[in-house]
């Protein structure tokens, strides 16, 4: 740095100031005051009160709560699996020398900049019981459709799935750019030394694969604990409350019922679970090396 | 190693002078592969066409079984429906607009915090930025209810103020532009320096000449999480005129009682998407690499 004196406070200013002003206004001050607010009762007519941790014991009675927790992690423990593995799939499919590879990463990953709201209208139109395409092509195979968004037990796989088709293309996208990086040279000493293609996968892919993978993962991790805009738009949390998911609960806590104190608890158990992964993660990265 | 399979990156140099087409080999293996991938790649379109097919139909036509994936009689009339009860252009006008004014915004700020932070001195430095690091493991749901009572405070509920503020103010960015500034030799700069330059001059005659890279991707990233941004401008927009697409969209759903006509629902998903795919289209490299780096979906 250049300047000396008020000079170097002015410059300091300039390219610090606005970024900083902007961030403790609407995120830290924002942080530090749902942390506040998350143990007061506040129904925005009134002061808020304090009433120190009853928010968060409430919630370990609440059946709701565990409801939309569960409905979470059924979501989480659906969805990532079959995004990954699909995302995998896609991606070594086209980490091939084949032309037009480009057009077709394209087309996987168009789902991926597609506004939710636009997805999710369009996959609620497929899943319609009687005219969606879905049901009328497993009809052509002779299978009766459930009436999925409007079935209790279907609806969450249908949510599911919607995820993954949009989503494939985010994780392939990630796992290409690991496939990409992993030395020609390894595949050609294989060959020689007489690897298969199980072999190959198994001894130099998989492995070489495993920071890019784990990077996927924990991002799919961390965003499906905080799916909301495909459930809020395909179901409102319907039926019955078989696809209300957190987010979708601290919402209708903050905005629809005015209790600013509890939904901002919630959102803190929310941050405790994206912690956690973040975390072991984290633990996992340090113990392998 | 020399089948379909064989990784694209890093040819030898004799095989890279001959066109693509002359190194397929067609072997059973890359006919299997490019028919998987085919299979994908309609599963991928297909709920696209599908759409525009309803989009096209008359209202009845959309519930004929089993249904026409190709309309007999073309229509363009729920594109009409959806402009004329709608008003489709200026919600269209708001979200380029929203999004435009985000974008520059953020390169802007996070240009100059980014530098600030990878090259300026002070003391505090190190701790503020991991203080930036950390407000990202923290999920928007924390954040929406003061955020919403701040915005509310300063009287930006309907308004683009609203919209457009909050999300200038990017750690990301900070973060993504810092990392930046860190590859570039700093000899550069010392050069400037000697020459008599000061912060400022250096940063925008030397520096930012040569961030066009980075700031392509911080950009589009930009544009594309404030263009498909869904559940803040639901929150503090409900003038239909000050609408975003997505919010917009969200409501033509249950604009009509009783049944939805999703042929006028999908001629909007349509109109929405036409934008996002020629962005798509024409910054396709810089979305892609960013993505794949940042793992951020905008």
């Amino acid at each position: 740095m250049y300047e000396r004196g008020w000079r170097r406070y002015a410059i300091l200013a300039l390219f610090l100031g606005p970024s900083l002003i902007g961030m403790l206004v609407f995120t830290v001050g924002p942080i530090v005051a749902s942390f506040g607010l998350s143990f007061t009762n506040w129904d925005l007519l009134r002061p808020p009160r304090l009433v120190g941790a009853s928010n968060y014991a409430a919630m370990m009675t609440d059946a709701e709560f565990w409801r939309t927790l569960r409905n979470t992690l059924t979501f989480l423990v659906g969805y990532i699996p079959l995004v990954i593995t699909s995302g995998l799939l896609v991606a070594v499919l086209l980490n091939t020398r084949i032309p037009g590879m480009q057009i077709f990463r394209a087309m996987y990953f168009l789902p991926v900049v597609t506004s939710w709201v636009a997805v999710a209208l369009i996959w609620r139109w497929l899943f319609n019981p009687v005219y969606g395409l879905v049901n009328n092509l497993l009809g052509a195979i002779g299978i009766s459709g459930p009436a999925w968004l409007f079935d209790p037990n279907w609806a969450m796989p249908a949510v599911i799935l919607t995820s993954v088709w949009k989503d494939t293309g985010f994780v392939m996208v990630i796992l290409l750019a690991g496939l990409q990086g992993i030395p020609r040279e390894y595949y050609e000493a294989s060959s020689i030394d007489g690897a298969n293609f199980v072999q190959r996968l198994r001894f130099i892919t998989i492995p070489l694969l495993a920071p890019a993978l784990v990077f996927a993962l924990s991002i799919s991790l961390i965003n499906s604990f905080q799916v909301f805009d495909q459930v809020y738009v395909m179901t409102e949390g319907g039926p019955a409350g078989a696809t209300m998911v957190l987010v979708e609960r601290i919402v209708r806590n903050a905005f629809s019922y005015s209790r600013m104190g509890y939904a901002s608890a919630m959102s803190w158990v929310l941050f405790a679970l994206i912690f956690a992964t973040s975390l072991t993660f984290y633990a996992l990265k340090r113990w392998r090396s | 190693m020399k089948g379909a399979l064989s990784p694209a990156s890093g040819a030898a140099p004799h095989r890279a002078a001959r066109p693509a087409w002359r190194r397929l080999r067609l072997n059973w293996r890359t006919m299997l592969v490019v028919t998987l991938i085919l299979i994908g790649g309609i599963g991928m379109i297909g709920p696209f066409a599908w759409a525009v097919s309803t989009s096209l139909k008359a209202r009845g036509a959309m519930l004929v079984l089993p249904p026409e994936l190709i309309p007999a009689e073309p229509t363009l009339e729920a594109y009409r429906q959806v402009v004329s009860r709608f008003p489709f252009f200026r919600v269209f006008v708001n979200s380029v607009f929203v999004a435009l004014a985000t974008v520059l915004g953020q390169l802007v700020v996070c240009s100059m915090s980014g530098y600030a932070f990878a090259r300026l001195t002070f003391r505090g430095r190190d701790t503020l930025f991991v203080l930036y690091i950390a407000t990202l493991m923290v999920p928007f749901a924390v954040i929406i209810t003061p955020l919403f009572i701040v915005v509310t405070t300063l009287g930006w509920t309907n308004s683009y103020v609203g919209l457009i503020v909050p999300g200038i103010f990017s750690a990301f960015g900070t973060f993504f532009m810092r990392q930046f500034f860190l590859s570039i030799p700093r000899e550069l700069e010392e050069a400037a320096t000697i020459d008599g330059a000061g912060t400022l001059t250096t940063f925008l005659r030397i520096i930012l000449p040569i961030s066009g890279p980075a700031l392509a991707t911080l950009g589009v990233l930009a544009f594309m999480g404030t263009w498909n941004s869904f559940l803040w401008p639901l929150l503090i927009i409900s003038n239909r005129m000050l609408m975003t697409l997505p919010v917009a969209l969200s409501t033509l759903q249950g604009l009509y009682p009783g049944q939805t006509q999703w042929n006028i629902v999908m001629a909007g998903t349509v109109l929405a998407t036409i934008p996002t795919l020629i962005v798509f289209l024409f910054a396709q490299r810089w979305i892609i690499e960013g993505v794949a780096g940042s793992g951020v979906k905008g």
